[in-house]
């Protein structure tokens, strides 16, 4: 979408002060480059999705059978909140700003993020964040029990003490987020190269720059809702107790107010790496670009008019139920649309199957899927027999694992050869995902039997009748554990650049600024703006 | 758009910074604002059966000559007392039918079995959450905090019509009273 | 030959009884939603099969387009990319085309919902309460109430015992409604959050602590409909089911007047217990049995509690001090934690046998007996 006519910045004088990388841990703790700080929050998510996925081991191993078997109860709980928090916001919103650090000033001719230092900060307080959280395990009574979802008064007059390291620690993720958003939007408004215009921009940046507002709408929200949490439990405020004057079912409108853009923070950058990728090995442009962007921009839209469809079953007058059944529907035309570009770029093109394009193409079947579901979730009057069951969870694990991972998966296959200078292995990189794809439908598909059959979710233990699917659920959910080793493996093998050496363009049908750049990315680019015509 | 010269660029950068930061500091208070928000969602909305909670002033003769003869709508009180407390609440009328438009008295009682001093506030609730909104009530002990002695039993009155407006396919709702302890100098935050 | 006809006629009695049991109801699908009981559960089931129809049939149409240019157009096949990267007329069909389809959607989901609300007058009204983690029932118009526990012995659920058909759906108590009449449903929660669901009936509706909520069913055929609570509601959320006995209209007058009468007599007892003593092995093995089915899931069987959560009993100081302390928070509870009062689920002869066991148990032996008139004075005198 963008052609560059010259590219060439080392034969002006350099107006930035030029220099490599710092040597050892310093260049770590105190850089302020973007791609040393995307790298930062890669290899971050990364590890926080190996921890949440031990905890969703422990989860699956203790409901490999009917009875209590390895865990209590209370840890079960602890680890099903534990692991959805980490999930959220340790790995996939992490992984999503890394991505952007890395790629978006390379994608609109920047040479660095806007604020730099506030890059650093953003990125050196989120392990302190997962560290609290994580600690937070180990002391008396056990962390955090009551669910992602934190809905009071479980988590205030029902909660242990640890609820104040939960709180402290969400406060934190909340301000890495909200800055890090803050330095996306300001580094896309101002940062762009002559000539890149608002709509020749690439649309993972678009997608990016939607999320960010998203993120800073709705951030503040849940550093509200937690600190409301906070007071009530430990000051005496009733915000949620009825006794007061409150009511438990104002704190979840407040969350979903939040949580549902949530959703979309977690999938629309997604959107932008799929549409990216889908074009280069189609080798066609993308359809369809301007229904792009504003079918990204109506889904932001939406989601701030459809929180109370998680709150279905709370008791709400039949006008609100409708209301929310509608705009819900509603947000299926725009993902629809999304779905249907990218069949139609794939129409007609000259495709080939590279690792990236495999996981493409998975996710836009697999997240289509999750679309289904979401699609009969948002029916009110069968909601309230879906609503808190494993189909739920087969729902939102469809369009996060098979939608959001597989995205931020697929971009590490088409822009890590970019970042390293070298192709990694691919033999590796396609066992990856053979061995991913069957054992995530292995591991989500047959959560939507249990659902439909009435097996509620968060519980460690469950009715006889259950137990034939989830034997083969935990046993799915073992192998895609075991398979993100190989992913490791890869990564490690990358790194160390061993692999054959890439050219600057190293995938034929790809475009963008990106691509103009020698592989691997030197420390510092377009430090003269490129010119775009 | 990228600035040649970077001093110029700080500045436009500060300025988008400046105008999020506040974007940030505003939707941190809008998630506050929606706790009064809510409340005033419910009154309207009938969200919730949280039936409003004070006495209404604007009634005139007029609202009590409409009675609806043609139908009567069965009415069931039910009272909780939160546990841990040694109070004994009941209704003494759980279940009345009246017309629309009419004017009733319902009893309930509270007792206070120990021999402390009690601080009660009654929180009300009303299903079909709607049918609230046409619950108009005249006295009610719970508009207020009660203060009810060690070993004794109060008799309360509560003076109520339902609007002739009443949709007509409600006939029939409850009206539950959630009994709470409060510490007596503080007023419960009422809606 | 006669090995083929026994074969055979096994083979029979097999598919006989599967097609007995699946109209029956009684062995429910292990993959798909139940039809149920009542005529909304049928519309829900016949609205979720439409609904799950219409993604199939878009997922062949989208899906097959996709497969086609996957396989026909790939590069290795030598076709060259063609140019079209806009066309307004489709962009504006597949915006049109789905939005037509969810209207189609939307009317049958319309109706169905608008079906659910009714608040024409019920004939029953049952208010549901839940509490960690247990719920409790209460008959509005007739002096009938009682608690629901889960009856699974904690030895099936420790793996020590073979695991029956009920595993974790069944209850000691469960509620009992009359078929072929309007039953209304008031849910609320005396501590967090909790969800009343009997996927049977396509109820499922949350007990909000303060405030009431309400749902209705009218059930076709007579049984016995299991479901369990649908809100994370704490350490036991996985161990508190709901079980309904639904019985024909005068079967169920029966029982109601049976319960009526048993409880009755129930005082009756009462008062006769509160004129003697109860030996203090009698107090010890009641108190056990109590123990077990209230007080375990917390504290734990061995009195231990879990730390930080839980308090531990063994030598604490409730257990071990005054006695009118420990019958207080037995009878009282504790505010502000998952203490809960006792008084009013349990007999003032558990109430005694369980605090007697509390002061005796885990090597404390206090020799402390409570009775029940002790429970009694307690509550009629508190104070004092």
């Amino acid at each position: 979408m963008t052609t560059v006519t010259t590219a060439n910045e080392s034969a002006t004088p350099q107006e930035h002060e030029h220099h490599g990388p710092e040597k050892g841990i310093k260049r770590w703790l105190y850089t302020t480059n973007h791609k040393d700080i995307g790298s930062l929050y890669l290899w971050f998510a990364f590890i926080m999705f190996l921890t949440g996925g031990a905890m969703a081991m422990v989860i699956r191993a203790e409901l490999f059978q009917p009875g209590l078997q390895i865990v209590e109860p209370h840890f079960f709980n602890q680890m099903t909140t534990v692991h959805g928090l980490i999930m959220v916001f340790g790995a996939v919103m992490p992984a999503f700003t890394g991505l952007a650090n890395w790629m978006i000033p390379m994608m609109i001719g920047a040479p660095d993020m806007a604020l730099p230092r506030m890059n650093n900060l953003s990125f050196w307080i989120l392990p302190f964040a997962f560290a609290i959280l994580l600690a937070s395990l180990f002391v008396e009574g056990g962390g955090p029990a009551f669910g992602w979802t934190f809905y009071a008064p479980l988590s205030t007059t029902y909660s242990g003490d640890s609820t104040a390291l939960f709180v402290f620690s969400v406060h934190i993720m909340g301000i890495s987020s909200i800055m890090g958003a803050i330095n996306v939007i300001v580094t896309i408004w101002n940062m762009r190269a002559p000539g890149m215009t608002w709509m020749k921009m690439p649309l993972f940046v678009w997608t990016w720059f939607i999320t960010a507002f998203l993120l800073i709408a709705v951030m503040p929200v849940l550093a509200g809702a937690v600190t409301m949490v906070l007071t009530d439990k430990f000051f005496g405020t009733s915000f949620f107790d009825a006794a007061g004057g409150g009511d438990p079912v104002m704190f979840q409108h407040i969350f979903w107010f939040f949580g549902h853009p949530e959703v979309y923070i977690m999938i629309l950058p997604a959107f932008g790496i799929i549409s990216t990728i889908v074009p280069t090995f189609s080798r066609k442009k993308l359809f369809g670009y301007a229904s792009m962007v504003y079918a990204t921009a109506s889904i932001a839209l939406l989601s701030f008019v459809v929180w109370a469809h998680h709150m279905f079953t709370t008791g709400m007058p039949v006008y609100a139920e409708l209301f929310f059944m509608y705009c819900t529907m509603l947000i299926s035309v725009p993902t629809g649309v999304k779905v249907f570009n990218w069949v139609a770029t794939m129409w007609k093109g000259a495709i080939s199957y590279e690792v990236p394009m495999m996981f493409s193409v998975a996710f836009i079947i697999l997240f289509t899927f999750g679309g289904f579901s979401g699609l009969m979730l948002a029916i009110t009057p069968v909601d309230f027999q879906y609503h808190d069951t494993y189909f739920v969870v087969a729902h939102f694990h469809y369009v996060l694992v098979t939608g959001a991972i597989f995205s931020l998966i697929a971009a590490t296959y088409y822009w890590l050869p970019k970042w390293t200078g070298v192709m990694y292995d691919i033999g590796l990189a396609k066992a990856h995902f053979w061995c991913s794809l069957i054992s995530v439908n292995v591991l989500f598909f047959p959560m939507h039997f249990v659902g439909l059959a009435g097996m509620p979710r968060r519980i460690p233990d469950y009715s006889v009748q259950f137990a034939d699917w989830n034997q083969i659920i935990s046993l799915g959910g073992f192998a895609f554990g075991l398979s993100q080793f190989i992913f490791l493996a890869l990564l490690i093998k990358a790194c160390r650049k061993q692999g054959e050496p890439v050219d600057a363009k190293v995938w034929d049908g790809a475009e963008g600024l990106e691509w103009e750049v020698e592989s691997p990315a030197p420390y510092h680019t377009f430090t003269k703006p490129p010119k775009i015509d | 758009m990228l600035k040649r010269d970077s001093n110029a660029q700080q500045k436009a950068n500060n300025k988008i910074v400046a105008r999020l930061a506040l974007v940030v500091v505003c939707m941190f208070a809008f998630g506050f604002a929606l706790v009064p928000l809510y409340d005033v969602f419910c009154d309207l909305t009938g969200l919730n059966g949280r039936s409003i909670q004070r006495a209404d002033a604007g009634l005139t003769a007029d609202d009590l000559t409409q009675v609806d003869n043609n139908r009567k709508v069965k009415l069931e009180f039910v009272s909780f007392s939160k546990a841990g407390h040694q109070w004994r609440f009941s209704a003494l009328e759980p279940v009345v039918r009246v017309h629309p438009g009419e004017m009733q008295n319902v009893r309930f009682t509270i007792e206070n079995t120990s021999s402390e001093t009690a601080f009660v506030q009654a929180i009300p609730s009303v299903s079909p959450g709607q049918a609230g909104l046409y619950l108009h009530k005249t006295e009610c002990f719970c508009f207020e905090q009660q203060k009810i002695e060690g070993k004794q039993k109060v008799e309360f009155v509560m003076r109520f019509y339902l609007d002739s407006a009443l949709p007509k396919d409600i006939s029939q709702m409850t009206l539950a009273y959630t009994l709470y302890a409060v510490d007596g100098n503080t007023t419960a935050r009422v809606n | 030959m006669v090995k083929h006809y026994k074969f055979l006629a096994a083979l029979a009695l097999l598919l006989a009884n599967s097609v007995k049991a699946a109209s029956s109801g009684e062995s429910p699908s292990t993959y798909n939603l139940t039809k149920g009981v009542t005529d909304i559960s049928q519309q829900v089931y016949d609205l979720h099969m439409t609904i799950f129809y219409i993604c199939v049939v878009i997922g062949i149409v989208v899906f097959g387009v996709m497969l086609y240019a996957m396989v026909f157009h790939r590069k290795s096949r030598g076709v060259k990319a063609a140019n079209f990267h806009e066309s307004l007329k489709v962009e504006v069909a597949w915006t049109i085309i789905p939005f037509i389809i969810l209207i189609g959607m939307a009317i049958p989901a319309t109706s169905t919902l608008l079906d659910m609300e009714d608040a024409s007058e019920a004939d029953l009204t049952i208010v549901v309460t839940g509490s960690q983690w247990k719920w409790h029932y209460r008959y509005l118009e007739h002096d009938v109430e009682f608690y629901s526990l889960l009856s699974t012995p904690v030895e099936q659920i420790q793996n020590k015992w073979i695991k029956g058909d009920d595993y974790l759906l069944e209850v000691d108590k469960p509620l009992v409604i009359p078929t072929d009449r309007k039953v209304r449903f008031l849910m609320t929660s005396d501590d967090v959050i909790h969800s009343w669901w009997v996927p049977d009936f396509a109820v499922k509706k949350d007990a909000n602590p303060g405030f009431i909520n309400e749902a209705w069913t009218k059930v076709n055929e007579p049984g016995i409909y299991r479901g369990q609570c649908a809100e994370l509601c704490g350490k036991d959320h996985g161990f508190m089911p709901v079980v309904v006995t639904a019985l024909e209209p005068a079967k169920f007058d029966a029982w109601l007047q049976k319960e009526i009468e048993a409880k009755k007599a129930a005082a009756a007892e009462e008062a006769r217990l509160l004129a003697m003593n109860m030996s203090f092995d009698s107090l010890m093995k009641e108190g056990e049995k109590v123990y077990g089915a209230y007080c375990a899931a917390c504290h734990q069987a061995n009195g231990a509690g879990l730390p930080g959560v839980f308090p531990g009993l063994v030598g604490s100081a409730i257990t071990t001090g005054d006695v009118k302390e420990h019958i207080d928070i037995v009878v009282n509870g504790k505010k502000g934690t998952a203490m809960q009062a006792f008084a009013k689920q349990l007999t003032l002869a558990q109430i005694a046998a369980v605090v007697t066991y509390e002061r005796n148990a885990w090597g404390m032996n206090s020799g402390d007996s409570v009775q029940p008139k002790d429970i009694y004075q307690f509550i009629n005198n508190s104070g004092e």
